[in-house]
């Protein structure tokens, strides 16, 4: 197995001039809300708080719309998350393949539930319904990488490579 | 130079295609051996990846699965000359599994480089593209309504008619919207094609606009797949260098571009009028309809959502003509559809074939029966919201009409398999589950009714007032399918009700460590309550 290549989540610590440059990039846009939450989730790893009035002054909505719009979707985050992101397929098709058996272990293994973070900040399991790659469940993303036919042996394997990489 | 092809398709890459390449790469400068790699998309015969190929005289050669430490050994065989070796599959065409499938949609995907336009064109691209420049609007619009093709998206609304209505609006902007929102378990053909063979939905679309007078296009693609995000958002920038995309195209009076954003997590984005409210900027909650996303779509303007495996249809069609595409497929199933075989499955992957092919056949001939080796117990056909079916019904011929006359649903494709492992009971405790996460939250039987259809069947499960809980569970049912405004809440029945109907008994079962209260002896057939 090959060290970490993909970094995770978003690290640049909020800056709210960087901040107001994103928006700034993306406002032309029809329908830019949700590109703009995405790159602003790209460089800092989730959306800060102060973010929400900058969005909603420059696309002209009220705070309460972006704000929706930031809680409707499963994807945004306002709380930064661990360094490493660790998306776990709970759908069907891994079910039948033992997924739950999966998420138990890594329950655990690292004390904590699903959509929680490691007390040391280092990893952040997210429940996703299904990754495309149902022919090789049960799946796993770790951050942008791609894990297929993931037994509870490679989940421990995946959890080395990301403790590997303080 | 010996031309050897690796995938960089997301399921070849999960299990281990960059590091086999790398290994290539490390193995040929080691011996000085002369190559070129190729990352190609997938052949779609996912339990052989990663599959390694070889451009020989005799065509190409396959071997896989191939592990990194196999490389060097690969060399030594001389893999390079298309030998013999332990991991050697023969020619790639001739392998069973892809020999028997008709490949029109998929035809290039896993063959070609999906980021060389000099690979598309020389593997027949653009041809249908070229044909509708020289076309009035309205004979591209008849060509496709001749080849009978239906939205793959999942509810087979005929394609042609669709684009018939947007083009017989007028306005001053129009939209092509393809829906790449591929949320259904076991499905991910729209992510191959994404990956394998971008330049055909590019194709697909340009064509869609062509038919119904719109310049514009927007690709939403889901944020579970960020290669095909990646790979298809390369692609448009190439097409759009080399002039096939932009002000017009290929020097013509016509012009069309695409746009690629990115959905953020939300399974209702794949019903087509959240979708359009994502692309505002807006919570992805669905709109009433009528009226319809063909007369008042994105922005307000008339606007067609197709779904990928439509569009990427659309070239061929328009090449060889509406007639040759129908005279695949059986009744009123036109063409191919690419069934997708997951779950438990020894040979899970990708099957393009004509309508009509049966359940039973997908699951056995092709996918070679469970991947634990333990006995087949269910299917699950069309996602999340399609029914499961038992032993009885693996007949069943994989057509629109015929899954519709067995209460299920072909869906987008997908087909999941369940060993003897499974619990039918708590697959249906799933499904409503499901429904309550990704509700929009607009309409009261999905919004509430899910939740309280999850509460209900554990009450069944528990024994607690299992027969009258049956009853309550059934008449949820059917609000949830009449009320609802879209599928998520009016079909999410679908899956539990076959459970029941199916799967009596794994609703019937003690308690773990309670007794059975006496009442399952007299309770009422639930294959009766579920009609």
């Amino acid at each position: 197995m090959v060290g970490m290549e993909q970094s995770g989540p978003g690290r640049q610590s909020w800056d709210r001039e960087r901040g107001r440059d994103i928006i700034a990039r993306w406002r032309e846009l029809p329908g830019a809300c949700l590109p703009i939450l995405h790159a602003l989730q790209d460089e800092f790893g989730y959306v800060h708080p102060e973010a929400i009035p900058l969005i909603a002054d420059t696309l002209a909505l009220s705070r309460a719309e972006v704000l929706g719009v930031i809680e409707f979707y499963h994807d945004f985050r306002q709380e930064p998350p661990g360094r490493h992101l660790l998306k776990v397929c709970r759908a069907e098709s891994c079910q039948s393949m033992g997924c739950e058996a999966l998420v138990s272990h890594l329950r655990s293994r690292l004390g904590i539930e699903m959509d929680e973070t490691t007390s040391d900040g280092e990893l952040t399991l997210k429940t996703v319904y299904c990754l495309g790659n149902c022919a090789l469940s049960p799946a796993v993303l770790l951050d942008d990488r791609p894990f297929g036919r993931v037994s509870p042996q490679r989940v421990d394997e995946l959890l080395d490579l990301v403790r590997s990489d303080r | 130079m010996t031309r050897v092809f690796v995938p960089r398709d997301m399921a070849a890459l999960s299990v281990g295609a960059d590091e086999v390449a790398a290994a290539i790469h490390r193995e040929a400068e080691f011996r000085g051996a002369e190559l070129t790699v190729v990352r190609n998309g997938s052949r779609g015969l996912f339990w052989l990846e990663p599959l390694v190929e070889v451009e020989t005289a005799e065509g190409r050669i396959a071997y896989g699965p191939v592990a990194p430490e196999d490389v060097p050994q690969l060399f030594a065989d001389g893999f390079l000359n298309g030998r013999a070796s332990a991991l050697c599959l023969g020619p790639t065409e001739e392998i069973p599994y892809l020999k028997n499938q008709e490949r029109l949609t998929f035809a290039r995907c896993g063959v070609v480089d999906p980021l060389s336009i000099a690979d598309y064109l020389a593997y027949g691209g653009f041809k249908g593209m070229v044909h509708a420049l020289a076309l009035e609007p309205a004979a591209i619009v008849e060509e496709v309504t001749a080849s009978g093709l239906r939205g793959r998206g999942g509810a087979g609304f005929p394609t042609g008619i669709k684009w018939r209505t947007v083009l017989n609006e007028v306005a001053d902007q129009k939209y092509i919207v393809c829906n790449a929102d591929e949320g259904d378990s076991g499905t991910f053909a729209d992510r191959m094609l994404m990956e394998g063979d971008p330049f055909c939905l590019i194709e697909g679309m340009i064509i869609a606009g062509l038919a119904v007078g719109a310049t514009v296009g927007y690709v939403y693609i889901r944020s579970e797949y960020p290669h095909a995000f990646a790979t298809f958002r390369r692609a448009v920038e190439l097409a759009r260098d080399a002039g096939y995309l932009g002000y017009g195209i290929l020097g013509s009076e016509r012009s069309f571009d695409i746009d690629v954003r990115l959905g953020a997590g939300a399974y209702i984005c794949g019903e087509e009028t959240s979708l359009l409210e994502s692309l505002e900027g807006k919570k992805g909650v669905i709109r009433f309809k009528p009226p319809l996303p063909a007369i008042e779509g994105l922005f307000g303007k008339p606007t067609v959502v197709n779904n990928v495996l439509s569009l990427a249809a659309v070239p061929l069609i328009m090449e060889k003509g509406g007639e040759h595409y129908a005279n695949f497929g059986m009744g009123r199933s036109r063409g191919t559809m690419p069934f997708q075989l997951a779950g438990n499955l020894k040979h899970g992957g990708l099957v393009e074939k004509a309508f009509g092919l049966t359940l039973r056949e997908a699951i056995f001939d092709y996918g070679g029966g469970t991947a634990s080796g333990r006995p087949f117990r269910a299917v699950q056909v069309g996602g999340p919201l399609g029914a499961y079916f038992p032993e009885a019904l693996l007949d069943t011929p994989l057509d629109y009409e015929a899954f519709a006359a067995r209460k299920g649903l072909l869906g987008h494709g997908g087909i999941v398999v369940f060993d003897d492992q499974v619990d039918l009971a708590r697959q249906a405790r799933f499904a409503m589950e499901f429904c309550a996460e990704e509700s929009c939250g607009k309409c009261t039987p999905c919004r509430i009714g899910s939740t309280r259809g999850v509460e209900v069947i554990d009450r069944i499960i528990a024994h607690t007032d299992r027969v009258k809980n049956l009853q309550v569970l059934d008449d949820l049912c059917e609000l949830m399918v009449d009320a609802s405004l879209c599928a998520l809440g009016g079909l999410t029945p679908i899956p539990v009700l076959s459970a029941i109907r199916h799967f009596p008994e794994d609703f019937d079962k003690p308690p773990a460590g309670i007794l059975s209260d006496g009442e399952a002896a007299t309770a009422t057939n639930p294959r009766e309550l579920a009609r």
